[in-house]
């Protein structure tokens, strides 16, 4: 690992912020004691399981649940009929807007099945066994209607359509006949004719990319229980317990002032845990079993019907002068929603160009729904997939240009003051920075053997703020407790520790982080965007400040000085009025006293963070490539991300090598693979083939710290940016290493095989 | 609800009465690898599974007549571990460690990577091309029978209601000769073969090839000899043009289906490719076994 | 349906529990006998977080029926620390941050305890090999890797010393 570079100074004189203790809840972690989904248990839960839909898309006919019901054993069956009708309503919820009918039907079918595993119907039983032997007696009556899976042929003005009353937004002229194109949208700038026209080298490609999952290795799971007073509890894993609060109330139609949702530890989400499953028919079988359920997802289930992201068509023309300025951009996205719309087709388009200064330009994205498991969102959701196709033709360019990619997209970088593409300019960003860090490492010039090929990207996220509460207490011994309303997803108890202990002056190890139920702590946006550590840890901070703040109003208390005389330093009140000659007063001398100087210590701060600063990347991919075989290899990888300040720089660094090693499998062999009839043929870890410990190098890591003003220590985002560059990196490299320009992933060995036989 | 039973017997012949007398429900238990996947996924639904590691010798590696005896549950790490198999069926062991990770190693067997009958089993190919025989249990005794025979076709073999495989027989070995075996994956571990393969090859003091089998996992709906392509070899020292002719005979004989972990095109390419690999490793092993 | 009666050792204690024939040892580590360190992530053997030690061979416990666990030895990640005191890859990693979600975590640990029992002194390449059947999807491995070699480390010279 690269050391910290270029640490500017800030005037800060930090002591716990930028150091790597030992994370809070390690122990507990290391010791299997970590309380995770499937890990929580009440006494006479009964087991939860779902009926699937075998069909890619049919029409529901009938669900008959008698015999089911009689079987002994069998305490709840529910359809989506249990669930109260809805309006299609659009709210903001998990990452992006979403709309609370669709995410209704999606946890239980309502008239028609869209996907194969689509969720039909669920049985609460006593037994694990009961309540499969009971979902087999569970009789379905389908009309199998036809089915499309992939984006293009959903498009196609013959598709079947998957919903007959929707009809495409966003076009110039009202469409007359119903769509799977949801909504097209544009972003624009300058003139796209006279842009090419003035161009010296035009590259033009088709790119394509499948659906593929976030992999996380926690399958949903949910404890469920619903009183006869109508409280009802949730144990679950997820990335926010206020998000299923939320959509738990709106889908069954109670207060959400009734619901208590405790966060287990979760086994990791990358966006796919910003949704609810469980959760809404959980609490439905509990109130009709008057017992708690106990749902949890097998594998196969986690694949079939939850969160991929897109599968999608990309297609760049790029146009540059020939002393390499880019002058012209036209990309079009085309992007797979599955059974409801909301792909991350607009994410995708605005951050298409986020790295280029480019004065002409047309970016234009569909929303088209098909007949596959409904997206959810994947770490920077729909950014790596623009970044693939505008990457790749990046790199094309700069090779018939005969510029060194690195030189090329300095050439065209956006730099502090710069309008992006997608609207803001740009301030305190840290870009160019990573392609200098790149351009410096010793990777980039390694000699390279035959059949190795060397490849580069770069990539961008918004990075997000939001809504968050924090409080931090003060336990009367001088230590404190700092709580939030974030799962941990990768260490962020640390951060907020380590935050908290900084302001305070206290050792990290007397600041213990939790992360409350929604019941004891004020709402806070879900664990995503890359927002936990600046918002919440803003939060955090700011609780901390008014802490400090009250406590040196205690110590002029005591001292009976005015407050102006009192400084805090090294989480102690020191009295700056010498003359009174005064001995430091520790925290824990002030925790003590607490009682005469106004009771207990503590502050809660609830805040909406804006100016969260955007994050970009440069990763370095080598290959080497068996021309016979068409296996890849990744030889050496290299990833400089501007991190504004890293917290816990062992964490930075750890959320930096997992985006790449995601993205490294999404490029090479991560696929959903559908049969003709639509159902998924490789829904397990065996055949859907993410990376293994073998299967990747170390990932060099080099932070680069261009600090963001609006953030206490100078925080951005860090863990969405490296799941962007990855996919356009490691086809670069490919595409070098056999001298064939690569436009489809996964870059399987069939696939690159066929490619070294056209030569 | 199906009733499923689990008898752990101490003798062959208990387990094989007992799988006899529970007709088709039966399944005999070794490593379990494959079997419990298919139990989870609800594809098979025994009535009664008959766990064969209690049996005496059914775990365990031992050295008769020149050759070796391998239980039919002896799980993959203890072929690794054995002193001498690896030298002398170096082919077979490598296979044989390919099958899944460390934790499935601890675990599967050979045998039952045989009865499993998946065309792509990592070992299969590797017995098959050492001509490894098998000593089957069943209630009318023991037989023997070639590892080629056992599987018929995908998840189908030519053993008999109450049948189970209980031994593998790897014969003896004579000097200048060793085996080998190489599958191609799309990552390092982990992978179901997309295409396999194992070559056995007997040389001379001049290192011309005097014997040689040839065996292709996945390229077909079982595994498949290549007699015309090992038939090609002999002769040779294993040359260039041996080694393009090998890889064009062994591309004439592939059967390969298309699916989700390869193409037909491309497994056939890839045979040829491996085989031509495969057979220069067996032959510069083979030198070195003086 | 008919339940067993098994008695096995888990983590050197004697345990006894009862169990369906189609229940797994990984269901009864979990549900029977309150040992929920061991995590189910696919039930097919293709993520390792079920890993166990069984007569000291490392396994899936997800593919280990609970039945075949009768007489046997059973070493879990509740087990690793002794006494409160955590085993040296435990420490190393949380002292490398190789951990995020954790849920892997534990089978990693296991695995890697069975590593460096059969091999002390592993190569960055032999160490990836052997963890090959432990998915991590947080991590990209490196600081796994790093983890599991430093402890190496720390274990021979404990041994020399």
């Amino acid at each position: 690992m690269t050391d910290v570079l270029d640490r500017p100074e800030t005037g800060l004189n930090l002591k716990v912020v930028g150091t790597r203790p030992d994370r809070p809840d390690g122990v507990d972690k290391v010791t299997g004691r970590a309380t995770y989904g499937a890990d929580f248990s009440m006494a006479g839960q009964l087991v939860g399981k779902i009926l699937r839909s075998p069909h890619p898309h049919a029409r529901i006919l009938s669900i008959d649940t008698r015999k089911a019901r009689a079987l002994p054993g069998v305490k709840a069956i529910v359809t989506g009929a249990d669930f109260p009708e809805q309006a299609s309503q659009e709210m903001e919820g998990g990452e992006g807007a979403a709309n609370i009918r669709d995410i209704a039907m999606n946890c239980l079918a309502r008239d028609k099945v869209l996907y194969d595993g689509h969720a039909l119907a669920a049985v609460a039983a006593t037994s694990s066994s009961i309540a499969d032997a009971a979902l087999a007696l569970i009789d379905i009556r389908y009309e199998v209607l036809p089915h499309v899976t992939e984006v293009e042929a959903a498009m196609a003005a013959d598709a079947p359509i998957l919903d007959e009353s929707r009809f495409t937004t966003g076009l110039e002229a009202k469409p007359d006949k119903p769509s799977n194109i949801v909504s097209r949208m544009q972003l624009k700038r300058g003139d796209l004719a006279e842009g090419f026209a003035a161009a010296d080298v035009i590259v033009e490609g088709r790119y394509t990319t499948p659906a593929v999952h976030q992999g996380y290795i926690e399958p949903h799971a949910c404890v469920a229980s619903w009183s006869a007073d109508g409280q009802c509890q949730v144990w679950a894993s997820s990335q926010g317990q206020f998000m299923i609060r939320t959509y738990c109330a709106k889908i069954l139609g109670v207060e959400a002032s009734d619901i208590r949702v405790t966060p287990a530890e979760i086994g990791g989400g990358f966006g796919g845990k910003t949704t609810v499953y469980l959760e809404p028919v959980a609490l439905a079988l509990s109130r009709q079993a008057g017992a708690p359920v106990k749902m949890v997802m097998t594998r196969d289930e986690v694949f079939r019907a939850t969160g991929p992201t897109s599968g999608a068509v990309i297609e760049v023309k790029l146009g540059a002068k020939s002393d390499g300025t880019i002058v012209a951009a036209d990309v079009v996205l085309k992007y797979q929603a599955g059974a409801f719309p909301g792909s991350p087709v607009a994410p995708g388009c605005m951050t298409a160009l986020a790295c280029y200064d480019v004065p002409n330009f047309l970016i234009t994205g569909y929303d088209v729904v098909n007949n596959t498991p409904k997206v959810a969102a994947y770490r920077a959701p729909g950014a790596p997939i623009s970044a693939f196709g505008v990457e790749s033709a990046v790199d094309e360019l700069a090779g018939k240009l005969g510029m060194d990619p690195i030189a090329f997209r300095l050439k065209n970088a956006v730099r502090d003051g710069v309008k992006a593409a997608y609207g803001p300019t740009y301030k305190n960003i840290g870009y160019v920075e990573t392609l200098e860090a790149i351009a410096d490492h010793p990777h980039y010039r390694v000699p390279l053997g035959p059949n190795q090929g060397r490849g580069l990207a770069v990539g961008f996220w918004f990075n997000v703020g939001g809504e968050s509460t924090a409080a931090v207490n003060i336990v009367d011994d001088g230590s404190a407790v700092v709580i939030s309303g974030n799962p941990d997803i990768g260490g962020s108890r640390a951060s907020m520790a380590m935050m908290a202990a900084e302001v305070l002056g206290l050792p990290v190890e007397r600041v213990r982080p939790i992360v409350a139920d929604t019941a004891s702590i004020g709402f806070s946006m879900l664990t995503g965007g890359s927002r936990t550590t600046f918002a919440t840890g803003m939060a955090v901070t700011q609780a901390a400040q008014k802490v400090v703040e009250d406590l040196k109003r205690r110590a002029a208390e005591i001292w009976d000085v005015g407050i102006d005389q009192v400084e805090w330093a090294n989480g102690s009140a020191l009295c700056l009025d010498a003359a009174r000659n005064k001995p430091d007063l520790t925290l824990a001398a002030i925790a003590a006293q607490s009682g005469k100087t106004g009771g207990p210590i503590g502050a809660t701060v609830a805040l909406n963070a804006q100016g969260a600063g955007p994050g970009f990347g440069a990763h370095l991919c080598d290959v080497e490539v068996d021309p016979e075989t068409g296996r890849v290899t990744v030889l050496r990888y290299t990833a400089a991300q501007d991190v504004g300040r890293a917290i816990h720089p062992a964490y930075v660094e750890g959320q930096v090598q997992g985006g790449a090693a995601q993205g490294i499998g999404w490029a090479l062999n991560e696929e959903y693979v559908f049969d003709a009839g639509g159902r998924m043929e490789n829904a397990g870890f065996l055949d859907y083939r993410m990376p293994v410990a073998s299967d990747l190098p170390m990932i060099d890591t080099v932070l680069v710290e261009v600090p963001n003003p609006r953030h206490p220590f100078g925080a951005k985002g860090v863990g969405e940016v490296p799941i962007v560059p990855p996919l356009a990196a490691v086809a670069n490299a490919v595409s070098a290493a056999i001298g064939v320009r690569m436009h489809d992933l996964p870059l399987s060995p069939p696939r690159i095989r066929a490619a070294v036989d056209t030569l | 609800m199906s009733q499923l039973d689990f008898l752990a017997p101490t003798s062959a012949e208990e387990a094989a009465r007992a799988l006899a007398a529970s007709g088709a429900e039966g399944r005999p238990l070794s490593g379990g690898t494959d079997l419990l996947v298919q139990l989870r996924s609800g594809r098979l639904k025994p009535g009664l599974i008959v766990d064969l590691k209690k049996i005496p010798g059914a775990i365990g590696i031992r050295e008769e007549g020149g050759g070796f005896v391998i239980g039919a549950a002896t799980p993959g790490a203890m072929l690794g571990e054995h002193p001498s198999l690896g030298r002398v069926w170096p082919g077979v062991v490598e296979a044989a460690s390919l099958i899944g990770s460390t934790q499935i190693q601890g675990r599967a067997s050979m045998a039952g990577n045989l009865c499993n009958a998946s065309p792509a089993a990592d070992s299969v190919p590797a017995l098959i091309a050492a001509r490894a025989t098998c000593v089957i249990v069943g209630p009318s005794g023991r037989r023997t029978a070639p590892a080629n025979e056992i599987a018929i076709g995908p998840g189908r073999t030519s053993l008999q209601p109450g049948e189970f495989v209980l031994e593998i027989h790897l014969p003896p070995r004579g000097r200048r000769a060793a085996d080998a075996y190489l599958r191609s994956i799309p990552r390092t571990e982990m992978d179901i073969a997309v295409v396999g393969a194992g070559v056995s090859l007997a040389l001379d003091a001049d290192g011309v090839i005097t014997e040689a089998r040839v065996a292709l996992g996945a390229v077909g709906p079982t595994v498949i000899v290549a007699e015309d392509a090992a038939a090609g070899l002999v002769g040779t020292r294993a040359d260039d043009a041996a080694m393009a002719s090998l890889d064009a005979a062994v591309r004439a004989v592939c059967r390969p289906i298309t699916d989700k972990r390869g193409t037909a095109d491309f497994r056939t390419k890839i045979a040829g490719v491996l085989a031509r690999r495969v057979a220069g490793i067996a032959y510069a092993r083979a030198k070195e076994q003086k | 349906m008919s339940k067993q009666h098994i008695t096995a050792t888990v983590n050197g204690d004697p345990v006894e529990f009862l169990s369906e024939a189609g229940a797994t040892l990984l269901d009864a580590l979990r549900d029977e006998l309150g040992l929920t360190g061991s995590k189910e992530g696919c039930g097919s053997g293709d993520c390792g977080a079920c890993s166990v030690i069984l007569d000291g061979r490392l396994v899936c416990s997800c593919l280990v029926l609970a039945a075949e666990a009768e007489g046997r030895r059973v070493e879990t990640i509740e087990g690793m620390a002794e006494g409160g005191v955590l085993h040296p890859l435990q420490r190393k990693f949380i002292e490398h941050a190789a951990l995020q979600c954790g849920f892997c975590t534990p089978g990693l640990l296991v695995a890697a305890k069975a590593l460096l029992e059969t091999n002390p002194d592993p190569s960055e390449s032999e160490t990836r090999y052997w963890l090959a059947g432990n998915l991590c999807r947080c991590t990209g491995y490196d600081k796994v890797i790093r983890a599991v070699m430093d402890a190496g480390a720390e274990l021979r010279q404990a041994r020399v010393a």
